[in-house]
């Protein structure tokens, strides 16, 4: 335009508000964050809970069951018997219900049984030969999480089936045997050696054999004993080994009526089991009450509405064949039982000892530089190698709380280890993130959403039968569940920050790649990241 | 996984956030907003002047994308004097990118109606119009225009962005200043702080009685309902008014960041209600979801902040801004069916 021709205070041209980099207001600025969801935090397994939920939540179960898997080989197990800690962690427990990961976990595993879904493997042989003791949960997680990484690994397994605990010590009600049989086979089929019947009793022997590590993971089998006085002992158990009659076919009569004597959960799972054997009342005598008990509520409850009646506070002072006498407990104020003095008698053709497990530790014995505690477990460091180099433990050999999923995480944590051991490195584990608080998500845009309930099978057929007790989720109940997901700290392109920026200044990349700030405009407003349902955007102060 | 991916769509409900978010990845693009799309018209884009966190900027941007979509991209937008027009415009730079027209203060409710008969004596009547102004701009200086073009129905969609006072000139009170709110011109002195006991001019009542077709409030804290309000005016023809709240975190003394939230509260609170009506009747209204005590909207702002002092809480006042909430509340049933 020639200016001689503009009108008086219109001499500029016409521009952008574009060239004005409202940036330079910023004091604050507004940053992406991936913090660590507080069910991963807890996970024992150190699954990526979110990340498998954010895929399942778009219906795409095989992504979800891909990274469900790098962490853990058995989902459909898990999400059977694992005592699901991540819920009592979840952030939606504070807002209404926990999302029931352990529901969609199992749909998974089950989805990937029934399409017949392969772990993505892809490291190349390493040339290195593993040996694994035990095919428990442990042992059959590092197998698995090994081979994934390129080495050559044997199992050897002293009974006569894989699986261990899973297997001897939890009852098919609550974990069907063609779901652990098809979780094992997966594993084996990755190219690992079995070997059953095959009592490891001489380490140095498997080394000298040619195996560059080790990793035991023998469990703990040995029931511990009581010493009752009895005028004329009646039949008594232990609940290991019933559990593990029951599996082979070879489970002895018990008779009409059972006591079974301790609080746990093999306790609940023994007289559960005692009642589907067909004895007409099965009891459970416990020293202390049900606060103290080391068994899960859900489980007493479970045992409770099948009929299984629960005497809290007494224990068994003498035995008369079928005449038992127990005398009632008090708690003190230290939480501590305390006899009372006080009697009763109770009838019961079998006794039936659920007091624990100790660790068949003889085949350690002479192995130099390994520890036994006086408790009969075995001293591991942070890599869970034993004093003898090269030579590593875990599961409930070792001191932890003795659970599948723990199991199945010394397992991959052993792994790694070895992997790095036998690389001549170290594995350094990759930094945590900073948990992700109940307190930095925006909860007003979540929609009230109930937990889905899993239905449970008829009474008298849990009364009769192995059949499993619990039902899974159909596909419109596990896309629900997972959709409850709050993907606490971690992106899930709802767009709020798109949206409600009054600048422009945030840039959608489009699916899956999640968005970026303009920094020119942004001017530091913070409302992205207080509208930010999920507390995925920090603001940190601008330096300089 | 094709009969996944339908299985991922609508068919079992979207349940993680509902549809409270601006979009979703696993949501239909239907029911996504025109704010979560790439191709939203940014009928105001980056380097404008307004300030952190600016209620006005977010709600116009969010009003004028929804109504370019509901009008094909053919629209024309006059604007009055106010915040709106000083931090869009300073010379020589523009911050709009649709066609855009100011004049003066007082008058834009005219000018639409100007610029409506000049497309409709041209043949151009595929091109709507929009008005917009701050609440100075409308329930004050612009008022009589605007009063005049509901009257003869003119065929202009007139939005008002309420931050209850004029902020741009220094935080002075207007007609739409709530009670006891603390502004330039009614300070927190005296025996009766703050702006007079009233309740202002209710702007979207005195639309209501003039009989148009269609009004509506609307607030930036619900962005679907705004959108879906916007959309149904530009499907009407003759005169519609539509009233949003937008906080004004300088004016209101509120932090940069919560201006959404305060918007929020104010409509949970049932200070400030959501509603349609058509011809004179209350044809739909919003149900509070979570109700709060207008004590959780007051008090992070600093225009109340009088009514706070420690030790010295002004419950009397509290009382009575409740029973203004209380009211709205029984009026509009925001509590949902049946309930008050």
């Amino acid at each position: 335009m020639n200016d001689a021709v503009k009108p008086f205070a219109i001499t500029l041209d016409p521009g952008s508000s574009k060239l004005n980099h409202t940036g330079s207001w910023r004091t604050e600025r507004p940053v992406y964050v991936d913090k660590l969801p507080p069910c991963n935090n807890q996970c024992p397994a150190g699954e990526n809970i979110q990340g498998w939920l954010f895929e399942a939540e778009s219906g795409d179960y095989e992504a979800a069951w891909q990274i469900l898997m790098r962490d853990n080989p058995m989902p459909a197990v898990m999400g059977r018997v694992c005592y699901h800690s991540c819920e009592t962690a979840c952030n939606r427990a504070k807002l209404d219900e926990a999302v029931s990961i352990h529901a969609v976990e199992r749909f998974l595993g089950d989805y990937a049984i029934e399409k017949g879904l392969r772990p993505a493997v892809s490291a190349d042989p390493s040339g290195k030969r593993v040996l694994v003791i035990g095919a428990g949960p442990s042992g059959l997680s590092a197998a698995y999480h090994l081979t994934r990484m390129g080495h050559a690994v044997t199992i050897r397994e002293a009974g006569p089936m894989a699986g261990g605990m899973m297997r001897f010590g939890i009852p098919k009600y609550r974990l069907p045997r063609a779901v652990l049989d098809a979780e094992i086979a997966r594993i084996l089929d990755m190219g690992v050696t079995l070997e059953l019947n095959t009592k490891v009793t001489d380490i140095e022997a498997a080394f000298a054999e040619g195996f560059d590590a080790i990793f035991a993971a023998v469990g703990a089998h040995l029931a511990k004993r009581i010493d009752i006085p009895a005028h004329a002992a009646g039949r008594i158990l232990d609940a290991v080994s019933l559990l593990e009659q029951v599996e082979t076919g070879a489970a002895p009569a018990l008779g009409r009526r059972v006591i079974v004597y301790g609080g746990g959960n093999t306790a609940m799972d023994v007289a559960r089991s005692a009642r589907r054997l067909g004895a007409e009342e099965a009891m459970i005598v416990y020293r202390r009450s049900r606060k103290e008990m080391p068994a899960h509520e859900f489980e007493a409850r479970e045992a409770e509405d099948e009929g299984v009646l629960i005497h809290w506070l007494r224990t068994i002072k003498e035995i008369d064949e079928t005449r038992f006498t127990v005398e009632k407990m008090l708690i003190d104020a230290e939480g501590r039982p305390q006899p009372t003095g006080e009697f009763e008698t109770l009838e019961a053709d079998t006794l039936i000892l659920a007091l624990g497990q100790d660790v068949d530790t003889s085949f350690l014995t002479r192995v130099a530089g390994v520890e036994i505690a006086k408790d009969g477990v075995v001293g591991v460091d942070a890599r869970m190698m034993t004093g003898r180099a090269g030579l590593f433990a875990g599961g409930d050999m070792v001191p932890a709380e003795r659970t599948v999923t723990v199991g199945i995480g010394h397992g991959k944590k052993a792994a790694r280890h070895i992997d790095a051991w036998l690389r001549g490195a170290a594995y350094g584990a990759s930094e945590r993130h900073p948990l992700a608080e109940f307190e930095g998500l925006n909860t007003w845009y979540y929609d009230d959403a109930p937990r889905s309930v899993q239905a449970e099978l008829a009474m008298v057929r849990r009364q009769t039968s192995f059949d499993e007790v619990v039902e899974g989720l159909t596909e419109d109940t596990a896309l629900y569940e997972a959709r409850r997901c709050l993907s606490c700290g971690n992106c899930f392109e709802c767009d709020n920050c798109f949206g409600v920026c009054p600048d422009n200044a945030v840039i959608k990349l489009g699916p899956g790649n999640r968005f970026r700030i303009d920094y020119d405009f942004c001017k530091g407003c913070g409302l992205c990241a207080a509208e930010c349902p999920c507390g995925a955007i920090q603001m940190v102060p601008e330096i300089g | 996984m094709n009969d996944q991916a339908e299985t991922g769509g609508q068919r079992v409900r979207f349940y993680q956030t509902g549809t409270h978010t601006v979009g979703n990845r696993l949501m239909d693009a239907a029911t996504r907003t025109v704010q979560s799309s790439i191709d939203r018209s940014n009928a105001i884009t980056s380097g404008h002047r307004a300030c952190q966190g600016c209620g006005e900027a977010l709600g116009a941007r969010y009003a004028l994308d929804a109504a370019m979509r509901a009008a094909g991209g053919r629209m024309v937008a006059v604007n009055a004097t106010g915040c709106l027009e000083v931090f869009t415009t300073p010379y020589p730079e523009t911050s709009w990118q649709i066609a855009w027209l100011h004049s003066v203060f007082g008058n834009a409710p005219a000018v639409a109606t100007g610029v409506a008969a000049a497309m409709r004596a041209t043949g151009r009547t595929d091109v709507r119009v929009v008005a917009q102004g701050g609440d100075g701009g409308t329930t004050d200086i612009g008022f009589g225009c605007l009063s005049g073009m509901f009257e003869r129905n003119d065929d202009v969609l007139y939005i008002c962005y309420d931050n209850e006072a004029y902020m741009n000139t220094g935080v002075q009170r207007s007609s739409a200043t709530p009670a006891f709110a603390r502004t330039a011109t009614t300070p927190a002195v005296g025996p009766h702080p703050g702006n007079v006991f009233g309740t202002g001019k209710n702007l979207p009542r005195i639309a209501m009685a003039h009989e148009i077709p269609y009004v509506a409030t609307a607030s930036v804290a619900d962005l679907h309902d705004l959108e879906a309000k916007v959309t149904r005016a530009m499907a009407i023809g003759g005169a519609r008014y539509i009233h949003i709240m937008v906080p004004c975190p300088l004016g209101w003394g509120s932090a940069s960041q919560d201006t959404i939230k305060l918007a929020r509260l104010a409509v949970e609170s049932g200070l400030f209600p959501l509603f349609e009506a058509e011809h004179g009747d209350v044809t739909a209204v919003k149900t509070i979801r979570h109700q709060v005590p207008v004590e959780a909207y007051l008090r992070p702002q600093k225009r109340f902040a009088h009514l706070f002092r420690e030790g010295h809480e002004d419950h009397q006042t509290l009382a009575a801004i409740q029973a203004m909430a209380d009211a709205n509340i029984r009026r509009y049933g925001l509590l949902g069916e049946g309930k008050a």
